[in-house]
């Protein structure tokens, strides 16, 4: 097919793909490269369920086109664990049962993964503000955020 | 539809200046690409401004400061020159959105969105904020007030850019602030908003002022009786009252879902006094 090219980092591997200049880095996550972690909820930047690092910065990828993806480096819920080895974060949101449906979490995991490298040892109020990008229907949160302040603890050591 | 990342200015008005059909400029794409997938624009060319160098910084000069047009609203907030110089224009940007759109909206996109209520206008328009506009004849420099002209409309031309918004370098003894009332604590499109900028004089009083309404107009309001009314005081209860009445007073909103218009007229004037508190104590007034 025709498109564009696009060269990228993609959970530290070199990927290329070609894409329609009207799809999401999120459709081609899914859809092109078999990426199913980050979902589609709103399609609109509201839920955070699409969430995804670019370059350190946490974004929705429904509201970015896949040819920004040309060099830079992204990261992707499917890149959190190390192997079988979960990160804490995800350990974590099992443990105090933080998904029900499951659809919001690996959206969670990344926007939190992102709040907890800028801060490492935030606030309930904190948490809750960083992830308000996101949104839950199942759990009404309280669970979401008591695992990102555990997670947070036993990542500082504490 | 056709996807371009020109590497210059000069090449972005180049291909906006020549299209044919509707082109569009990208900078974060958090207003853009909703419009497109919903099917409320079908642009023909997306000119990505990204890879354009200048338009991707914020630069500190001796007279201010020059916040590139690609710069997302997180960058912004990151910047501690920029939060300490003007406070309140920061925490405008930095309302806009989630965390993760914070990473990609710019400040330039919420003024040529052209929305009403657009959380960084006000505060920008306060700040008495220019537009640096390039084009096919050209740059301009207009007041950021002069940008949006309707919701959705803007006075740009076929082929031009917004290039930077430049924030002047002002006295010590400024501050400036920006409130909005949401029905939420967090990820809202405010329902009335207010902008207050302003410099003390050497006997502590108000010697100049600027005061911004978003979402009571078709466009932000810079309303001169506002800042006239606490212009020469420091912010005693007649002048707090005198503003609150004259923000009353300039508004002239719609009713819809989110507010009505007696609602949105009488928040326009607690909100104004609060924000206009707020700077003053950031100018260092007591």
């Amino acid at each position: 097919m025709s498109g564009i090219a696009v060269s990228t980092t993609i959970n530290g591997d070199d990927v290329e793909f070609l894409c329609q200049a009207e799809e999401t880095l999120l459709e081609v996550l899914r859809d092109r490269l078999g990426l199913t972690g980050a979902k589609e909820g709103c399609g609109t930047g509201d839920c955070g369920a699409c969430s995804v690092l670019v370059d350190d910065r946490l974004v929705c990828s429904c509201l970015v086109l896949g040819a920004e993806a040309e060099g830079r480096n992204i990261e992707t819920i499917e890149g959190m664990a190390d192997g079988d080895k979960l990160h804490p974060l995800q350990r974590k949101f099992i443990e105090h049962a933080a998904l029900q449906c499951g659809i919001c979490t690996p959206g969670f995991l990344i926007a939190a993964k992102d709040l907890l490298a800028k801060n490492a040892d935030p606030t309930e109020e904190e948490v809750r503000f960083g992830l308000a990008g996101n949104l839950c229907r199942c759990t009404g949160y309280d669970k979401i955020v008591r695992a990102v302040l555990d997670a947070a603890s036993e990542m500082r050591g504490a | 539809m056709e996807y371009v990342l020109p590497a210059s200015l000069n090449d972005a008005i180049g291909l906006l200046a020549g299209a044919k059909g509707n082109a569009f400029v990208l900078a974060g794409g958090s207003d853009l690409l909703v419009r497109m997938k919903g099917d409320f624009i079908e642009p023909d060319l997306i000119v990505d401004i990204k890879g354009i160098g200048e338009l991707a910084q914020i630069v500190q000069t001796a007279d201010g400061f020059t916040v590139g047009s690609a710069v997302p609203c997180a960058v912004m907030g990151e910047n501690t020159a920029l939060r300490k110089a003007w406070p309140g224009v920061v925490e405008a940007a930095n309302l806009i959105g989630s965390k993760q759109v914070q990473g990609r909206c710019t400040i330039a996109g919420n003024l040529c969105n052209a929305s009403p209520a657009a959380d960084s206008v006000p505060a920008l328009v306060a700040a008495g904020a220019r537009a640096v506009i390039a084009g096919p004849s050209g740059k301009r420099t207009i007041a950021v007030e002069d940008v949006p002209t309707g919701p959705g409309k803007t006075s740009l031309a076929k082929g031009e850019i917004v290039e930077a918004i430049v924030l002047d370098k002002r006295p010590s003894n400024s501050g400036d602030a920006y409130l909005r009332f949401i029905p939420r604590t967090e990820m809202d499109i405010a329902v009335v908003s207010a902008g207050v900028n302003l410099t003390l004089g050497a006997d502590g009083a108000v010697a100049s002022a600027r005061v911004a309404l978003g979402a009571v107009a078709a466009t932000v309001l810079l309303v001169s009786e506002a800042a006239d009314a606490i212009v020469g005081t420091r912010l005693d209860d007649t002048a707090m009252e005198k503003l609150a009445q004259a923000c009353s007073a300039a508004a002239s909103p719609i009713d819809d879902k989110r507010g009505t218009v007696h609602f949105r007229k009488k928040v326009a004037g607690v909100l104004a006094t609060r924000a206009a508190r707020i700077a003053y104590e950031r100018a260092g007034g007591k």
